[in-house]
């Protein structure tokens, strides 16, 4: 019977493979639980993080495009979204990793004239890349629908002003259009935040292999309840991770979001409301 | 199906083709997408219907009862609803196998959870052994349904509690002057007035619905994601159509047939929005301010 704090030693970091290899197999502690799961929540963060930083940058030029008015910007943006909000997440972690898996693994020579490379490719056939992809590009499409609405909701008489001032193209893009249309499309990508990190759970559940039992936090609880045949320790366990979770990306958007409204009067500030509307 | 496909080795290809896709297995994927079109219709009113009780309940004069709303929403939205999707089911089966067996197996006396085990009686197992499968099976879908349920049921109590409070105070308050007491200003006025407000979120709401269904998959339902998995998966020349692994253009079929039911359903909804509106200004005004607000 190993104390609580070896736990944390030994399965603190178990789900990146630092640590004991071997999961416990009987008599499951509180403790054993409670780190695991929490181990686990690692790989959540990744997920979640890594695909907000990239979506992130995407998904203003996917909003952009879109607001394009040349068609052969516009039209494959359109079509971008349209496949990836109209789709379920699930069926794309399927469809992607059966794609990645269909690249050689050898991996796919490139030849750019004066030098020839090997691409690697078996990195993609990976949860840690192959989901990571798929993950941005869902949440690419998500974020570049908020993102349109607020550019397409930019006052008009903020777009005169900048004309008025004599600022144009990238310093009127930079200092109008791009703070007012963050500010405007915040709280709906307050959200979509939180729902890309609740769709991390799914990457271990669709195709993508767990190496090594080396899992999500949904993956130790589901191992713990299939295990114990309880399903009423683990799953609030993670609930509360996730409700932690969901709180501090709120606390992390809120303050965000006041930075962007700092310069409005206090009576016109809004508060963030957490609204249901994009789940996937 | 057809009669050339006696011997699937001598066939040419749009033949094989032909003969491939009409074997009894793709038969029964062919069938699982009806299965996931009749969950879909299923699950909505089950869930509509909980979402109205839960609604209430957050509006209720009893605090307890507007406790257990409050809490019902918010933890189903704080939590991953695929949390839900596993837990559901399994806690349900556990919950109504422990209340059969303390109802048919008085005089059992061994603990019910013995280290990694839980132990019922026999007769307290459901569906009973002796049923046929059919019945298991059906059993299993009963509760994802339930799970399914559950989960939708917290969006649209949110959904619901939110086009409740956005009726006009005034109305509400002409009726209560007009001297009906809460139930009929509830029944009379309320709830056929919130329908208008309600619609955008719960056209939203059918959109996350259809996109949740391949979740089945999970809860061990023989829906389209298993059949294309199963379908899909090259076949060596022990099976009578060899083919290598073809399980991208199985799922790429999966996504159009999801954008498909995704698209008509936003037509759907977009003529629905219209008809409800016509001569309602508040409706109108709503969805000129949509229009305005970042979706």
């Amino acid at each position: 019977m190993m104390s609580c704090i070896e736990t944390i030693q030994s399965y603190g970091l178990r789900s990146i493979g630092l640590g004991e290899r071997l999961l416990p197999r009987t008599d499951f502690t509180l403790c054993d639980q409670f780190v695991l799961i929490g181990s686990g929540m690692i790989w959540n963060l990744y997920f979640g993080l890594g695909a907000l930083l990239l979506g992130f940058w995407a998904s203003i030029g996917i909003a952009l495009a879109r607001n394009s008015e040349n068609r052969f910007l516009r039209k494959p943006a359109d079509w971008f979204v349209f496949i990836f909000r109209g789709s379920p997440l699930f069926i794309q972690f399927f469809f992607f990793y059966a794609l990645f898996s269909q690249l050689p693994r050898e991996g796919v020579p490139i030849n750019l004239g004066v030098v020839q490379f090997t691409a690697e490719t078996s990195w993609l056939t990976r949860a840690w890349g192959g989901a990571l992809i798929t993950l941005f590009l869902n949440t690419t499409a998500y974020a570049g629908e908020i993102f349109l609405g607020g550019l397409r909701s930019v006052p008009k008489g903020d777009l005169e002003a900048a004309d008025a001032y004599g600022f144009s193209g990238w310093k009127k893009f930079r200092r109008i259009t791009f703070p007012t249309m963050l500010r405007l499309a915040w709280p709906a990508y307050t959200n979509e935040a939180i729902f890309l990190f609740h769709a991390t759970t799914l990457v271990y559940f669709s195709s993508f292999p767990a190496r090594q039992q080396q899992g999500d936090a949904l993956y130790y609880a589901d191992y713990f309840a299939s295990k114990t045949f309880n399903p009423f320790i683990p799953y609030p366990i993670l609930a509360m991770y996730f409700i932690l979770l969901t709180l501090a990306v709120v606390f992390v958007y809120g303050a965000i979001y006041r930075r962007l409204n700092r310069h409005l009067p206090s009576n016109q500030k809004r508060r963030i409301r957490y609204r249901p509307q994009l789940v996937r | 199906m057809f009669d050339f496909c006696a011997d699937p080795d001598l066939l040419e290809r749009g033949r094989w083709l032909a003969c491939y896709l009409t074997t009894p297995k793709h038969m029964m994927f062919y069938q699982s997408f009806g299965v996931v079109i009749l969950l879909m219709l299923i699950t909505a009113p089950v869930a509509l219907g909980a979402g109205f009780l839960g609604a209430l309940a957050t509006r209720s004069h009893i605090a307890p009862l507007r406790w257990l709303g409050k809490f019902y929403t918010s933890i189903v939205r704080g939590v991953p609803d695929i949390a839900f999707f596993l837990f559901v089911p399994l806690a349900l089966d556990q919950g109504l196998e422990y209340l059969r067996h303390k109802a048919k197996c008085p005089d059992w006396d061994a603990p019910i959870r013995q280290g990694s085990d839980f132990v019922v009686c026999a007769q307290a197992k459901l569906p009973l052994s002796s049923t046929p499968q059919v019945w298991h099976e059906l059993y299993g879908v009963a509760l994802a349904i339930v799970a399914f349920a559950f989960v939708f049921g917290a969006f649209s109590a949110f959904v619901l509690s939110g086009a409740m409070n956005a009726v006009p105070r005034a109305q509400l308050e002409t009726a209560e002057a007009y001297g009906m007491s809460r139930r009929q200003v509830t029944r009379r006025i309320l709830i056929p007035q919130m329908w208008a407000y309600a619609l955008p979120g719960l056209s939203n709401l059918w959109m996350i619905l259809i996109k949740a269904t391949p979740l089945l998959f999970l809860l061990g339902v023989e829906d389209v994601v298993y059949w294309a998995r199963e379908l899909g998966g090259s076949k060596t020349s022990a099976y009578a159509y060899p083919h290598a692994d073809w399980r991208l253009w199985y799922f790429l079929a999966l996504l159009v047939f999801y954008l498909g039911v995704t698209r008509l359903s936003e037509i759907a909804f977009a003529r629905l929005t219209r008809r409800l509106s016509r001569g309602q200004p508040t409706a109108q005004g709503m969805k000129e301010a949509r229009k305005g607000a970042p979706a």
